[in-house]
């Protein structure tokens, strides 16, 4: 999957603004962003359901903007909205739509990855929020997509459900699909993706894996101890050397309430996307 | 991790459309019945109409002493039909896509065709149905005389079937009008009331003004309701038509144009979205 320049304006207000982006074959791509950043664009982009106004776009070899049939079969789409008829129950839904897939994936074996066995025989209509992700996700892996998209896939779940599309999310993985999902959940990106991009007022401001996302702000330690009563910090790269150098000067040879703080994967996204970050005084030091 | 995995094997086509819209025709109809209301509405307006018309109009006749029941039996049939196809369907169809379902189809690479042809096989079964509950409650409440012979029910048969076709094309056409679902569905509604009225559904085709009568030649329903006049009335009332006789050929051409060039257009044009800008 490759993207060069992708441009996507809506009026006069570029949504994407020369985004550039490779995926590998096998890998496991999250986007992460705030809301409207353009995450959503880009991925129907790429599921060639939307429009671009600029750039190159090749997803499994094809512009998606005049894939057809075969194509779509590779591709495996779960949207933040898609719908489904209320009036079905999950595995009447399920049924019907295996006759789509040229092989596709057993109803059975479906629902129990997302977890709605006890659901099975429910209507859709009475389904709480979480539980219809959950059939949505088990309707995008269904035709066991080579390439699969996942628009927030997890907005919704409880945790327990969560963990459970983690490891389908894995079992994916493991056949050798290829995955690229959005999501708000920092925990989420660094648990399953190789590699994430972070995407700010339509850029990827950065692209790497979890644990070596924003490498620059996070080798800066915050130092903080108390001195005369007053809280005295530092911010430095090599916090090993501060330490030392206040021992040294230190009249009792001790340093009340001292930490060596790193920035959370939090605090690098934040300050990635340019919101005000919250200084963390709880860890020390390798971040989540 | 960013290893290049070697391709999968080619996989198998996708099933072919016809299979697919096989299985659609299966889940439209199933869909229909679990809608209480469209199932009631659809069954029961041109039945209700019936009762009604029959109970203030009764006693009238029509042109060619034919009795008011009996040229009200065509209309009403022709405007069941217009129900079941273009009023349903053209509601059913901007609901599914403001409802995000038609996505859902798009994104599985669903061709467009086999949906209609899902949505065409559903009206043709719910229009059987309806016609087999309006026709013996008309012909044993009312004694409305049926079609007379083979070849009058035969004409009754295609008449019903392209103008279920027909109203299925118009359908997909007006579910694309612009804005919400819920106000393409009053739009609907509005135009086939007064298409009602324009196409001698109520009264006599023959007393409305003629650019009434213009106006309504464009659409199906007025051919449709002419076509049933055709199988329910006496030969003699032919010569009370506005061309002096049935016109069956005209008929048949102005249905299955609306067929072949609606669908056409359909296909071509159909939007699985709201916007796809």
């Amino acid at each position: 999957m490759q993207l060069r320049g992708l441009v996507k304006r809506y009026g006069d207000r570029a949504v994407v603004d020369g985004l550039d982006l490779e995926v590998a074959r096998g890998e496991v791509f999250a986007l992460l962003g705030p809301n409207g950043a353009g995450k959503t664009t880009t991925i129907e982009i790429l599921e060639g359901v939307r429009k671009r106004d600029g750039g190159d776009v090749r997803v499994l070899g094809v512009d998606p903007a005049s894939a057809g049939r075969d194509w779509r079969a590779r591709v495996g789409v779960v949207s933040q909205g898609s719908g489904a008829a209320q009036e079905l129950s999950v595995r009447e839904i399920l049924d019907h739509f295996s006759g789509y897939h040229a092989t596709p994936r057993p109803t059975a074996e479906l629902i129990a990855a997302v977890g709605l066995e006890e659901k099975a025989g429910t209507r859709v209509g009475r389904l709480s929020g979480g539980q219809r992700r959950r059939l949505e996700v088990a309707l995008g892996v269904q035709g066991r997509p080579e390439l699969v998209f996942l628009d927030e896939p997890t907005t919704g779940m409880d945790p327990v459900a969560r963990r459970q599309f983690w490891e389908l999310i894995r079992g994916l993985r493991a056949e050798g699909a290829t995955v690229l999902l959005t999501t708000h959940y920092l925990d989420e990106a660094a648990e399953l993706s190789d590699r994430v991009g972070v995407i700010a007022d339509g850029r990827l401001v950065e692209v790497a894996p979890p644990d070596e996302l924003g490498a620059e702000l996070r080798r800066l330690a915050t130092v903080r101890w108390s001195e005369d009563g007053a809280v005295r910090e530092v911010r430095t790269a090599t916090p090993g050397v501060v330490l030392r150098d206040l021992l040294a000067t230190s009249v009792t040879g001790d340093l009340p309430g001292l930490t060596v703080t790193r920035p959370s994967l939090e605090d690098v996204y934040l300050s990635l996307v340019g919101a005000p970050s919250t200084v963390c005084t709880d860890s020390e030091g390798d971040p989540r | 991790m960013t290893t290049v995995l070697p391709a999968p094997a080619p996989r198998t086509a996708p099933p072919s459309a016809a299979r697919i819209a096989v299985r659609r025709v299966g889940l439209e109809l199933k869909l229909f019945f679990r809608e209480r209301q469209q199932v009631v509405f659809s069954f029961a307006y041109p039945v209700i109409m019936l009762v009604i018309f029959a109970a203030v109009l009764g006693g009238d006749e029509r042109p060619g002493d034919v009795p008011f029941t009996q040229y009200f039996l065509a209309g009403i049939a022709a405007t069941g039909i217009m129900l079941t196809s273009f009023q349903a369907l053209g509601t059913a169809i901007a609901t599914e896509r403001e409802n995000g379902q038609l996505e859902r189809l798009q994104v599985l690479g669903t061709p467009p065709v086999a949906y209609f042809a899902g949505k065409a096989g559903q009206v043709l079964v719910t229009t059987a149905a309806q016609l087999a509950l309006l026709l013996p409650l008309a012909r044993y409440g009312y004694d409305v005389p049926m079609p007379a012979d083979l070849d009058h029910w035969l004409t009754f048969a295609w008449v019903a079937v392209l103008g279920a076709l027909a109203g299925t094309v118009l359908g997909v056409a007006v579910s694309a009008l612009p804005g919400s679902a819920a106000s393409v569905t009053t739009g609907i509604s509005a135009f086939a009331i007064v298409l009602q009225f324009f196409s001698g559904v109520f009264f006599g085709f023959t007393e409305l003004p003629s650019w009434m009568q213009q106006a309504a030649a464009i659409f199906p329903l007025k051919w449709l309701t002419q076509g049933m006049r055709s199988a329910f009335l006496p030969e003699e009332a032919a010569a009370f038509e506005v061309a002096g006789g049935w016109e069956h050929g005209r008929t048949a051409l102005v249905l299955a144009a609306w067929v072949i060039i609606g669908a056409v257009v359909c296909v071509r044009t159909f939007r699985w979205r709201r916007s796809e800008g």
